[in-house]
């Protein structure tokens, strides 16, 4: 027991200017289930595909079981015994169940022996784990919770001794989590090596031996698990941030100006992103959404901006509907007063090889003051846009200057000029700062609290904790497509932590 | 009967030069690099068989250079659309005219006939070949003139071709690389973590497609016609396009596509101006316009749909 | 279709990539003339002087160019939709038929400044329907539109066939065309335009819809970079996800991008059946469709790269007459072979020679290519 199934030292990894893992080190001991915790964006998956051979390390050594590996490609990773479970699963879907296992595995270049192998290894670790499911099944007529066991079956296939899976809950139903749970503790009796990723607390205190939490790229702590808290471990992934302090009076809410009742949202596959949400923005206020990305508030604002249909529930704006599930349309809505600045704006909120100036209209383009009949006003579209860069200090102050060209956080500016010079009523922000400098985020933040100030309702989405903190007059947690809590600006990071990772959900639920 | 034997005998032989370019772009597609060059790929194989034919007097020799100057073609097809990962459809549109211009070119260059290769004795080309039999079986009534008329007293490539259907449906589903070459097509991320090269993979699926469709277009110059004449391909590339979306992408339907539309072909050919009882006189060009309307009303979901491998048409960008 | 954005100074954009891509475009179809025995270098030149050598060659070279301004401009509108419309072949050959019946109908009624404009609409109606259906078909059924154009290509080709044939063909005639239009269906020649600049010619089927072409190329930079409607083109054809949040109806603008380009196209039909052949024919398209997708993807879908890109083909196309003349060994599809290779390199190899000019550029003037701003973003 006493020997690490896996060990990194000192890895090193950058993606141009971000540096994604630093000076990692980290040991995991042989027949146990380690978890590894963080915020989005805290170096996890990366860290995972280092060890996957996914991605080459730019530094650092890697050892398995003692011995140093090189692992340059996934063949590698397989043939060191390292098997991984990806978050997207990497299934061909219209596949079966044992063309799936054996792909890659196939033993000769006829896959009659393969296969046949492949059936009888699969009874066979379906009776050593309970790792049930129909071979012949396809892929894509199966529900998640099996896919993702075909995942698993995968990697045992390959002989996997140590196995990952990244973020494996998220798209399973509280019982299926449950279940593969069960599944995972089976496997470390049998003396397999379990990598748990995930944001989730709740999963890390129910299932592992040991905790390793990532900030920023490094590894902050590793803690025993039966000698931490919930309460520990969300300090020590959120950080002491100094909180940026933002200058704001107190609010003054005034009516409902955005009224949200029991929305729920599907994505593309059927899966419930949005679970029967309802809450209410004022006149005056700043509403934040807190969340680890991906829990739903995503298709939650863009249900709201008409950018995505609903399946149920209905909205409200100013006292009259908005018909989320069925005719909504971004253009109807913002010449009712909703100005939208999305979470992408790479690929939403701007068009990035278009000239500054052209940005500056992209969604009030039917405004009269930009048209002389079917033409555009290029003087009145250049001038007003030249208003824009004066005004909110976008640099540089060349409205002809290809969008892509921009700092992300002048663009960010770009967007948020056009959303806000427009005066809307409601305005509804995703992630207003990310991959925004110092600078601009500061600016920005003023901008919303002006906002606020001039009796706009403003419902904004970050998963930046202390973003959400500093700005918001309420703050809803959204935890699973569900809002898990309501809580004031006082709120401690520690108790936003707990909310963001589930705990209260499950206690309450269970 | 002997009209409808020399019907249905016309049919396969139309439809063999389908099948043979149908199952090449089978390859390619699966493996998700979409291929509208099939058309120049035969052509310039046609090219290269009968030039080659023409210098050797022989048809192997003829087939060995067909073979390799479409595996060209489809080699600058891979590296537009695998190595750098350039848009496909204009690869492949690119890939047509090439041939195109170049067979044309190269052919009054080299032959001083208009474009035309000169006339190949028997020696130079695949000529029939009777089966075992057929002569005995001749007289026997119904299977006689099937066996005899129909399926015996083709060329080689004939009977290559439809050999190539089990075969590619045996490659496809029970082989190693048919597995993958179908999983290529529709996660090529999934095939990449279960470390498998899909640059290989797409390369060698490529390199099939250039294979066949040198087959094919030998097939045009070397036992359909005794030489090659400018734009002998007609459109074919297309049609065996179209069926192979009638397909669906599948080798069986993809014989049938290819029978159908030979059969329409062969039927307006032999009916041209004919009246049909209850019909009237159906306009040549309808039979003629017949697979590329089918293909339409096919894609649009009308009989039946045709879903296309997931990864067709997209360059493999490994996620970051 | 392109890469969106492009870090480059603009004239190495749009000039120096297409010269670099043109010329080895030229160098491979070199190799194709050395292997015919002949010396490209004689070649390049009888192609100069045959092109522009007399007022008669330039004629022919701006006759040829005027059709490939209108299939480059009809390739480019889709283009600048993300949408690549491979059937402006057939939308040309339909489009030739609404000349016709305009010329047929009013060819002993109305003068011919009147059925110019009735042709003009006759043209563009009836490519826009050609091209309408694979649209919708894109928009509402979700058919991949390269595949439903080149199948409406083959369509086309026998519905031609078939009217020319029999309902469009004269009675007593063997021949698959339409009778000879009267003198108020044809187009007025150009030659006293090319007279103004000094050159001699005897006829050159250049005609009034070499204007057209022009007023039609700077009716497309407006359509595209000055109206509301080319504003929308242009964010679908670079983001639909963007037009969705902007709130740009996609199937809207699929149709209409289309049935623009297809009106393009078929317009194309004026020059040779109004202006030069003052008849319908078989074939009269010869490929020009085709050509577009090289004259736009060269000019990279601007109006003024399209322009003279279609006047370098339509030089080719005339030059390419008099090499065959002199050298018999190579006829005028010289051109579909620079055509396929300047698809291949500009279009489908684009990602080639960019990388390499983005480092050299890049090494020496890191400023002009936006890498300062670039690096911040950090990935």
């Amino acid at each position: 027991m006493a020997q690490a199934a896996i060990e990194l030292k000192g890895i090193n990894k950058s993606f141009g200017a971000v540096r994604a893992n630093r000076d990692i080190d980290i040991e995991i001991p042989q027949g146990t289930i380690h978890g590894i915790i963080g915020e989005n964006g805290a170096g996890k998956s990366t860290l995972m595909s280092i060890l996957y051979g996914f991605y080459q390390a730019d530094s650092g050594e890697i050892f398995v079981k003692g011995q140093k590996a090189s692992i340059h490609t996934p063949n590698d990773a397989i043939a060191a015994g390292i098997g991984m479970v990806h978050q997207h699963f990497m299934l061909v879907e219209n596949f079966t169940v044992l063309e799936n296992i054996i792909l890659g595995a196939e033993g000769a270049s006829l896959l009659n022996k393969g296969i046949a192998k492949a059936r009888s290894e699969l009874q066979r670790l379906e009776k050593e784990y309970g790792l049930e499911v129909d071979p012949d099944a396809v892929i894509e007529e199966l529900p998640v919770g099996l896919q993702q066991r075909v995942e698993i079956l995968k990697a045992l296939y390959r002989g996997a001794e140590i196995l990952i899976l990244d973020e494996p809950t998220g798209v399973l139903t509280p019982a299926e989590a449950d279940h593969l749970f069960r599944i995972l503790r089976m496997l470390k009796d049998q003396g397999k090596t379990i990598v748990l990723i995930t944001h989730k607390l709740r999963e890390i205190m129910a299932v592992t031996d040991n905790v390793s939490v990532m900030r920023q790229g490094t590894i902050v702590a590793t803690r025993k698990t039966a000698s931490t808290t919930v309460e520990e471990l969300a300090e020590l992934m959120v950080g002491r941030r100094v909180l940026l302090q933002v200058e704001k009076g107190k609010a003054k809410p005034g009516d409902f100006k955005l009224s949200v009742k029991n929305l729920t949202v599907k994505d593309g596959r059927g899966v419930t992103m949005v679970d029967d949400v309802s809450f209410d923005v004022r006149a005056g206020e700043i509403v934040g959404i807190a969340g680890v990305a991906g829990n739903g508030q995503s298709e939650l604002i863009e249900a709201i901006a008409g950018t995505r249909r609903a399946e149920s529930g209905s909205v409200t704006m100013k006292g009259k509907p908005i018909d989320v599930t069925g005719t909504a349309d971004p253009a109807e809505l913002r010449k009712r007063g909703l100005a939208h600045v999305p979470e992408d704006r790479h690929h939403v909120g701007l068009v990035l090889p278009f000239e500054e100036n052209e940005n500056a209209i992209l969604g009030y383009h039917d405004d009269p003051k930009f048209l002389n009949g079917a033409f555009l006003n290029i003087d009145a579209i250049r001038s007003d846009a030249r208003e824009k860069i004066e005004k909110y200090d976008i640099r540089p102050a060349d409205c002809r200057l290809r969008t892509a060209n921009f700092s992300g956080g002048n663009q960010q500016k770009i967007v948020l000029a056009r959303e806000m010079e427009n005066d809307p009523g409601v305005l509804i922000v995703g992630q207003p700062t990310r991959g925004v400098d110092v600078g601009a985020i500061e600016f920005i933040h003023k901008q919303l609290i002006a906002m606020r100030d001039r009796g706009k309702a403003v419902l904004l989405v970050s998963v930046e904790l202390d973003e959400i903190r500093s700005l918001s007059d309420r703050i809803l947690v959204m935890f699973d497509g569900r809002v898990v809590g309501e809580r004031g600006p006082d709120a401690t990071e520690g108790e936003l932590g707990l909310l963001m990772a589930g705990v209260e959900a499950q206690e309450a639920a269970e | 009967m002997d009209t409808l034997v020399q019907l249905l005998d016309a049919t396969i032989r139309l439809s063999v030069p389908l099948l043979l370019a149908c199952l090449a772009g089978l390859y390619s597609e699966r493996s998700g690099i979409f291929d509208i060059g099939l058309e120049g790929k035969m052509l310039a194989g046609a090219f290269a068989s009968a030039a080659a034919a023409a210098a050797t007097g022989s048809a192997w020799i003829g087939l060995g250079a067909a073979i390799i100057i479409s595996g060209m073609l489809a080699l600058v097809h891979g590296f537009a659309s695998i190595t750098n990962r350039g848009n496909q459809i204009v690869s492949g549109v690119a890939v047509n005219f090439i041939a195109a211009g170049t067979t044309i070119i190269l052919g009054q260059g080299w032959f001083q006939q208009g474009g035309r290769t000169p006339s190949l004795p028997p020696a130079a080309r695949f000529g029939a070949i009777d089966l075992p039999g057929a002569e005995a079986m001749r007289d026997v009534p119904v299977l006689g003139p099937i066996y005899s008329d129909i399926i015996s007293g083709h060329s080689l490539l004939v009977y290559f071709a439809f050999f190539m259907v089990p075969f590619t449906w045996w490659v496809l589903f029970r082989s190693r690389f048919g597995l993958r070459l179908r999983a290529v097509g529709e996660n090529p991320a999934a095939v990449d973590t279960a470390g498998i090269s899909v640059t290989w993979l797409r390369y060698r699926a490529v390199m099939i497609t250039g294979v066949l469709t040198g087959f094919a277009g030998t097939y045009l110059a070397l036992a359909m016609n005794a030489g090659f004449v400018k734009d002998m391909t007609a459109g074919r590339g297309f049609i065996a396009l179209a069926a192979l979306i009638f397909a669906k992408w599948k080798p069986v339907n993809a014989m049938f596509a290819c029978l159908l539309f030979g059969f329409l072909d062969a039927f307006a050919i032999r009916y041209q101006g004919a009246e049909f009882p209850m019909i009237g006189r159906v306009p040549v060009q309808l039979m003629q316009a017949l697979p590329y309307i089918l293909t339409v009303i096919l894609l649009a979901g009308f009989i039946g749909r045709a879903i296309p491998p997931k990864a067709g048409g997209v360059a493999y960008v490994k996620e970051r | 279709m392109a890469t969106p954005y492009a870090k480059l100074p603009a004239w190495a954009d749009y000039g120096l990539i297409p010269l670099i891509n043109l010329v080895v475009a030229f160098l491979v179809a070199g190799l194709v003339v050395l292997l015919v025995g002949e010396s490209p270098i004689q070649a390049a030149t009888l192609l100069i002087k045959g092109a522009f050598g007399s007022g008669a060659g330039i004629g022919y070279t701006l006759y040829y160019a005027t059709s490939f301004i209108f299939t480059g401009l009809a390739v480019a509108v889709a283009f600048h939709c993300g949408l690549f419309n491979i059937g402006g072949e057939g939308q040309a050959y339909v489009g030739g038929l609404g000349v016709a019946l305009v010329c047929l109908g009013f060819d002993t009624v109305f003068p011919w400044w009147i059925n110019f404009p009735l042709a003009i609409i006759g043209s563009a109606a009836i490519g826009a329907f050609w091209a309408m259906i694979p649209a919708y078909l894109q928009a509402k059924r979700g058919s991949h539109i390269v595949i439903t154009t080149i199948m409406f290509n083959f369509i086309a080709a026998s519905l031609m066939v078939y009217l020319l044939v029999g309902p469009l063909k004269p009675l007593n005639s063997m021949a698959p065309q339409t009778r000879t239009f009267a003198v108020d269906a044809h187009l007025p020649k150009l030659d006293w335009l090319l007279e103004m600049f000094g050159a001699t010619i005897r006829s050159t089927p250049l005609n009034l819809s070499f204007i057209l072409a022009l007023v039609m190329a700077v009716a497309v930079w407006a359509l595209i970079w000055r109206t509301k409607l080319g504003y929308e083109i242009r964010t679908m054809g670079f983001s639909p996800k963007a037009a969705r949040y902007a709130g740009i109806g996609e199937a809207r603008i699929i149709v209409i991008t289309m049935m623009i380009s297809g009106a393009l196209a078929g317009m194309m039909a004026l020059n040779p059946v109004m202006g030069d052949q003052h008849r319908l024919q078989l074939d009269f398209v010869t490929g020009a469709g085709f050509v577009g997708i090289a004259v736009a993807l060269m000019g990279r879908s601007h109006p003024a790269g399209i322009v003279p890109a279609a006047i370098l083909f339509g030089m080719l196309y005339q030059g390419g007459a008099e090499i065959s003349f002199m050298m018999p060994n190579i006829s005028r599809d010289m051109i579909v072979i620079i055509q396929g290779l300047v698809i291949l390199f500009a279009g489908a190899l684009e990602n080639m020679f960019r990388p390499a000019m983005q480092a050299a550029f890049a090494s020496f003037s890191p400023r002009s290519m936006g890498m300062g701003t670039a690096k911040r973003e950090g990935a």
